[in-house]
């Protein structure tokens, strides 16, 4: 399967501050690969430059074989609309558009407008009979879905979601992940900058960021449950050029 | 879609945007006000300096510097007169035909020329008193080849006088106005008939009112054209007119041509007679009369164009300084504004808006609350220029049709203006910095 998305030795650098320091990864296509790190590991910063929202100091990366450093900023701009889905933490929805046009405000800015297709992203996420309403009417639960279909309307390559569920209680954390493993299960490649080892837990691979240099990358055997998870781990200082060999632990 | 982000977010921010539309409102209110008086004060200052008198004088090319001097001197006046009749075949160059003096109205700026009066000065007799006799027209009725009819005579001219009885009235052969210095020393009043001497004629004059001036003119009387021609024995015939003309402050193009048109390039020649220059005014009434001279009465022709210009240049110092002041408000605004909906933006930006799309989006919100504020401020405007028009000129004030643009025109570039430092501050927004929530 072909990668999605390559990350060739990227360092972020902000004055002194070394926020991402020499990450090389690579993310085939279909794979649900979840960001795990404490405050300020740079898991945000990482995310940032996969969303063409920033770009790195030093090194390259490769959205579906296009190098994002040769981009201008219209460029990028045009990445983010074209290939990316974004979801947040805080959901960011328009307060004075309905669920409905929240979805559509990303298609306008893709294409055209389909009100039918917006629907029907918002019949995915559950929410069709809600589709009139504000974001004032709806539960964190709900605008978190909205989000969700928004990200999902103009069929991108990569959802990138950061922290998708810290807002939520337990039953809507459920259910967005459950919404996210049936889009993984459709073949759509997703990442989750995420602190909850829950929402980790649904990945099928998991790396972790310490002081912005990548500590750990392991496959998640069975992402499903994590009663029945199996931790692949690899060495951080494994050549990255390699194949993944996971060392399975119970 | 664009319509219902521009409509929603202009619904959530209805404080702020009726403070925007209020601003833009007062600073346009103002400014068409400013303009509308601007482009009508010309025409009302004009009429206003008018009614102190005519700037330009036409006099015979042969005999203009004597005229000059007769009306200089009171002693002698008489004896002058007589030494510088000219001969029967001298007339020509010394006086100018009254049948001619319609062509005045005919020329390429007679819409300009807002009166005219011919003049005939008699040295006359009343008793033992030597005076001077000046005929006119009081309000002649001309009939113009163009079928125009138009009124012009000495009483429009002369507007500030102080008449005590009936006006001067053409077809009165025998009433005249006599000047209240004269009039005293003659003991005459309103009514009184005398006998007028000159040439050896007699005639019975009666006094239609007499006049206060202010001036030289207190100790003259001033009679029917015909009447004067008569004593004088100079039928059809004007020594001298008085033009009354609206005209446009000079510049250095028309300084040059007054010297010399002959100077002047094909189209600064073109440019000077088709502006309303005093000194284009008079070259063209030279061209209709042949055989005279035309003069500007300079020190009233630079005092119209002088006030004039400093009027316009206040009023246009005002526009600018409250368009400023609008915008700066605008501005303040309009930033807060941006800044409070920094997350919707970046949001927008993440989402893949272009930043030519976003500044659109906000465009057409602020645009439209302009709008709103600018046709109620223009509405305001009109009223405020009728108050300045009734409380300065104490007339109304007649809005030019270019002050609509015009004024479409200031929304515009007020609101522009007022935007560019929220504009800027949206396009060094970066979703990264607002979208996180860390």
């Amino acid at each position: 399967m072909r990668d999605i998305l390559e990350i060739k030795a990227v360092s972020k650098i902000y004055g002194a501050v070394v926020a991402l320091r020499d990450i090389s990864l690579t993310v085939p296509q279909g794979q649900w690969l979840a960001i795990m790190g404490p405050s300020g590991s740079g898991k945000t910063t990482l995310m940032n430059i996969i969303g063409c929202l920033d770009t790195p100091t030093q090194g390259q990366v490769l959205l579906d074989g296009l190098n994002l450093g040769a981009l201008s900023h219209a460029g990028l701009t045009a990445i983010r609309r074209e290939s990316i889905g974004l979801i947040f933490q805080e959901f960011h929805l328009i307060a004075y558009l309905t669920a409905l046009e929240n979805v559509m405000v990303a298609q306008y800015y893709h294409s055209l407008v389909d009100e039918n297709e917006a629907l029907e992203a918002l019949a995915r996420v559950g929410l069709r009979e809600r589709a009139k309403h504000l974001p004032r009417q709806l539960s964190g639960g709900e605008q978190q879905r909205v989000c969700v279909a928004r990200a999902l309307i103009n069929h991108p390559k990569l959802i990138l979601a950061d922290e998708p569920t810290g807002n939520l209680d337990e039953t809507n954390e459920n259910l967005v992940m459950e919404i996210l493993s049936q889009l993984r299960a459709s073949g759509s490649s997703i990442i989750v900058v995420t602190h909850s080892q829950e929402v980790a837990a649904h990945a099928d691979r998991v790396v972790t960021l310490e002081h912005g240099r990548l500590a750990q990358d392991r496959l998640v055997e069975n992402s499903a449950s994590l009663a029945n998870e199996k931790i692949l781990t690899l060495s951080p200082q494994r050549d990255l050029g390699a194949p993944l060999r996971p060392n399975i632990v119970e | 879609m664009i319509w219902k982000m521009v409509f929603g977010a202009l619904g959530r921010q209805k404080r702020k945007n009726r403070l925007i539309a209020l601003t833009v409102g007062l600073g346009v209110s103002l400014a068409a006000a400013m303009l509308g008086v601007m482009f009508d004060v010309g025409d009302k200052v004009n009429q206003e300096l008018k009614s102190y008198g005519a700037n330009l004088s036409v006099v015979p090319r042969g005999a203009s510097m004597l005229s000059e001097l007769y009306l200089l001197t009171d002693e002698g006046e008489g004896q002058a007169r007589d030494e510088a009749t000219p001969s029967p075949a001298g007339l020509a160059e010394h006086f100018i035909s009254e049948a001619d003096l319609y062509k005045i109205k005919m020329i390429f700026w007679a819409y300009n020329i807002v009166d005219f009066a011919p003049y005939l000065t008699v040295p006359v007799r009343i008793g033992e008193k030597k005076t001077l006799l000046i005929g006119t027209w009081f309000q002649r009725r001309l009939d113009l080849p163009t079928g125009e009819k138009v009124e012009t005579g000495m009483t429009a001219l002369k507007s500030w006088w102080r008449l005590e009885g009936q006006s001067g009235a053409d077809d009165d052969a025998a009433g005249v106005l006599v000047g209240q210095r004269l009039a005293r020393e003659l003991g005459l009043q309103p009514g009184d008939t005398f006998n007028l001497a000159a040439g050896g004629q007699t005639r019975i004059a009666h006094v239609r009112a007499v006049f206060d001036s202010g001036g030289p003119e207190d100790e003259r009387i001033f009679a029917p054209l015909a009447l004067a021609q008569s004593l004088a024995g100079r039928p059809g015939l004007v020594e001298r007119v008085e033009v009354s003309a609206l005209t446009t402050p000079e510049n250095e193009l028309a300084r040059r041509a007054a010297l010399n048109p002959g100077s002047l390039s094909r189209i600064e020649w073109d440019t000077w007679y088709c502006t309303a220059y005093i000194s284009s005014i008079a070259y063209q009434i030279e061209e209709i009369l042949p055989g005279t001279r035309v003069k500007a009465i300079r020190q009233v022709a630079e005092s119209e164009g002088a006030i004039l210009g400093k009027i316009q240049l206040m009023m246009i110092l005002l526009t600018v300084l409250t368009l400023l002041c609008s915008a700066l408000a605008i501005s303040n605004l309009v930033t807060a504004g941006i800044l409070e909906r920094s997350v919707e933006i970046g949001l927008l930006k993440a989402l893949g808006a272009s930043n030519l799309s976003v500044i659109l989006l906000f465009l057409l919100e602020l645009f439209l609350v302009a709008l709103v504020g600018g046709a109620l401020g223009y509405g305001a405007g009109l009223g405020l220029a009728q108050l300045i028009g009734f409380s300065v000129f104490g007339v109304a004030v007649d809005i030019k049709p270019l002050v609509i643009p015009l004024t479409a025109l200031m929304v515009l570039a007020v609101t522009l203006l007022g935007a560019l430092p929220a504009l800027r501050a949206l396009l060094r927004l970066k979703p990264t910095e607002v979208l996180h929530g860390k």
